[in-house]
C-alpha cells in the first residue's frame, strides 16, 4: 500500500468508552506551579479511581496482598518499635521536667500514656512508614515502569492497578493500625522504663495510673486514623512510581517525591483527623 | 553448513516464496486502520493502516522514531490512538476498558525490545507468570511442565533458576519469547527481536521465531531495523516514514519500487 493510498482513508473517531481503556493524563503548562499541582492532583484522582475499580472487581490478588502485608508490616516493625520507644523515653524525660516544675508529677504516667496513644504513636508510625515504605514502593514501581515491566504485566493481560497498586495500598491500610499498636506499646513501656530509672515505680502502678479514666474513645479513633495515613502513603507512592518518566533519574525522583509528598499529606491529614476525632469522640 | 549459516545465507526471495503459506485470503487477524498518534506537539503516526492474516508475518521497517514501536504498542493497547481503529480477530479494541482488553490480550504474545523480564522473578517464574494468573485451574506440576517445554523450545531449560540479571541480552530475548508464547497466542508481536544482538544470536532468534511461527501458525508482526531479519521471518514488509506507510509488500516488491525513500532505505540496509 502506498503513501497516496493511505492518505485516501477516512479518519474514524475513537468509539465511545475509549477514554476508559487507559488512564487519561492531564497536562499543565510547565513553569506554572499552581497548574502543575492541580494537574498532579487531578491525575492522582484518576489513578485512585482506576485502583478502586480494579480492587473491587475479580480476580483478587490475595497472594500478592499477603506478600505486601509482610513486606510493609513485618519489615517495618523494628523501625516503628524503635521510633515508638525513643518517643516514649523522650516524652518521659521532658514531661517529668515540666510536670515537676508545676507540681504535677503524679500526672506523669497519664501524660506519657495519653500523649503516646493520642498523637505521638500514630504520627510517628505514619512518618516512619512513609519514609521506609513510601520510598520503597516509589522506587520499586518506578524501576518497573522505566524497564517496561509494568507494560509487560499489562501485555500479559494482568491489570497492573490490581496487581501492583491495589495490593500495596490495601496492605498499607491494613498494616498501619497494627504498626501503631506496636509503636504505642513500645512508647508506653519505654516511657515507664525512663520513669522507673529516675524514680522507682512498678510497671503495674504506672499502667494503672496512666490508663486511669481512659476509655476506648481515647484509644480506637487515634489508632484507626492511621488507616487513612496508610491509604495516603500507598496511593501517593504507587502513583509516583507508576507515573514516573525517564531512566535512573526518574526512579530517584519518584522515590524522593513519594517520601516528601506522603509525609506532607500525612501531616496535613492528621490536622484534619484530629479535629474530626475531637468533634465525634469528645 | 549449520542452521545459523543457512539462515544467514537464506535467499532474498524467501519472504515472497512463503507468502500465502497459510490463511492468505482469510479475515485478517490484526487490522489497523488510519492510526493517528501524537505525543504533545510531536506527531508520530499519521494515518497508518496495516493488516495481517492468520498464519502470516508482517515486518514493519523504518528509521528510528518513525512510529514502528508505537504502532505495536497501540495494537496491544499499551497506547491509545488519537484516532483510527485496531481490530483483533475482527473485534475493535479501541473502545475497550482495561479489563475487557485483558480478554483480548490473552490471545496475544508480546516480546519487548529489552525483553522486560520481571527482575524479582527467576526465568521459570517469569515464563510462568501469565499461567499463574490466567490458568488457575492448571496444577503447579502442569504449569511447570508447560514452562519447561517452552524453555526447551527456546534453548533455556538449563537456565530456569537463573535471575534475569544473570542472563545475556540474547538469553533474555529467548526467555521473553517463551513468556510471550506461554498462553499459546494466536497473535505474536515482536519489538526489535534482534536489536543489540551479535549476528549469530540474531540469526538464532530469527530461526527460533520462524520455527515457532511455523509450528503455531500465528499472525505475527515484527518491528525491526534489520532488513535481513525481516526478509528471513516475514511474508510481507511495510516501510514506515514520518508516521506513514510508504510501501507494503513482499521483499521483491520493495526491491522493484521506484520510490526514492524505499530505494535509499534498501541501499543502506
Amino acid at each position: 500500500m502506498t503513501r497516496q493510498e493511505n492518505a485516501g482513508l477516512s479518519i474514524q473517531p475513537i468509539p465511545q468508552g475509549a477514554q476508559d481503556s487507559l488512564p487519561v493524563e492531564l497536562e499543565a503548562p510547565s513553569g506554572n506551579p499552581i497548574s502543575e499541582f492541580l494537574a498532579w492532583f487531578g491525575n492522582l484522582g484518576i489513578f485512585f479511581w482506576q485502583v478502586v475499580r480494579a480492587a473491587v472487581t475479580p480476580p483478587f490478588e490475595f497472594a500478592e496482598f499477603f506478600r505486601q502485608m509482610d513486606e510493609i508490616g513485618s519489615k517495618s516493625l523494628p523501625l516503628v518499635a524503635l521510633a515508638g520507644a525513643a518517643t516514649g523515653i523522650v516524652l518521659s524525660m521532658e514531661a517529668r521536667y515540666s510536670l515537676t516544675r508545676f507540681g504535677a508529677k503524679s500526672l506523669l504516667p497519664a501524660a506519657i500514656v495519653f500523649s503516646v496513644i493520642h498523637e505521638t504513636g500514630p504520627i510517628i508510625t505514619g512518618l516512619v512508614v512513609s519514609g521506609r515504605v513510601g520510598a520503597g514502593i516509589g522506587a520499586e514501581l518506578a524501576s518497573m515502569k522505566v524497564t517496561e515491566q509494568i507494560d509487560a504485566i499489562e501485555a500479559s493481560a494482568v491489570n497492573p492497578y490490581r496487581l501492583l497498586a491495589a495490593t500495596r495500598i490495601l496492605a498499607c491500610i491494613a498494616m498501619l493500625p497494627l504498626l501503631t499498636l506496636a509503636a504505642d506499646a513500645c512508647g508506653v513501656v519505654a516511657g515507664w522504663f525512663a520513669q522507673a530509672l529516675a524514680e522507682p515505680l512498678s510497671f503495674h502502678q504506672f499502667i494503672n495510673s496512666g490508663f486511669k479514666g481512659a476509655d476506648f474513645n481515647d484509644f480506637l479513633p487515634p489508632t484507626f486514623k492511621t488507616a487513612v495515613f496508610g491509604s495516603i502513603i500507598g496511593l501517593i507512592a504507587c502513583y509516583q512510581g507508576m507515573s514516573t518518566k525517564g531512566g535512573a533519574a526518574g526512579v530517584g525522583r519518584a522515590a524522593t517525591s513519594s517520601v516528601v509528598l506522603s509525609s506532607l499529606f500525612v501531616i496535613l491529614a492528621d490536622v484534619v483527623l484530629v479535629k474530626i476525632i475531637l468533634i465525634f469522640f469528645p | 553448513m549449520n542452521t545459523t549459516d543457512q539462515i544467514l545465507t537464506k535467499p532474498a526471495g524467501d519472504a515472497a516464496t512463503r507468502q500465502g503459506d497459510a490463511g492468505g485470503n482469510s479475515e485478517p487477524a490484526v487490522a489497523v486502520k488510519d492510526l493517528h498518534k501524537s505525543f504533545g506537539s510531536q506527531r508520530v503516526l499519521n494515518g497508518v493502516s496495516l493488516s495481517v492474516p492468520q498464519g502470516q508475518t508482517l515486518a514493519i521497517l523504518g528509521r528510528s522514531g518513525t512510529g514502528k514501536s508505537v504502532t505495536l504498542r497501540i495494537i496491544i493497547g499499551l497506547e491509545k490512538p488519537d484516532s483510527g481503529s485496531v481490530q483483533i480477530q475482527s473485534e475493535d479494541i479501541t473502545g475497550l476498558t482495561i479489563d475487557e482488553l485483558s480478554d483480548v490480550r490473552k490471545s496475544m504474545g508480546f516480546l519487548f525490545q529489552h525483553a522486560a523480564l520481571y527482575d524479582s522473578l527467576n526465568v521459570e517464574q517469569n515464563v510462568a507468570f501469565p499461567l499463574v494468573h490466567h490458568k488457575r485451574d492448571m496444577s503447579k506440576a502442569e504449569q511447570r511442565e508447560r514452562v519447561m517445554e517452552l524453555l526447551g523450545d527456546v534453548g533455556m531449560e538449563k537456565h530456569s533458576q537463573k535471575m534475569p540479571a544473570d542472563l545475556s541480552g540474547g538469553m533474555q530475548k529467548r526467555v521473553g519469547l517463551a513468556r510471550a508464547l506461554v498462553l499459546d497466542p494466536k497473535i505474536l508481536l515482536l519489538d526489535e527481536p534482534t536489536a543489540g544482538l551479535d549476528p549469530i544470536s540474531s540469526a538464532e532468534i530469527d530461526e527460533l521465531v520462524l520455527k515457532l511461527q511455523q509450528e503455531h501458525q500465528m499472525a505475527s508482526i515484527v518491528v525491526t531495523h534489520d532488513l535481513h531479519s525481516a526478509k528471513t521471518i516475514a511474508n510481507r514488509l511495510a516501510l514506515l516514514d514520518k508516521g506513514e506507510v510508504v510501501i507494503e509488500g513482499t521483499f521483491d516488491e520493495l526491491e522493484k519500487s521506484e520510490i526514492p525513500f524505499v530505494k535509499d532505505f534498501l541501499k543502506h540496509s
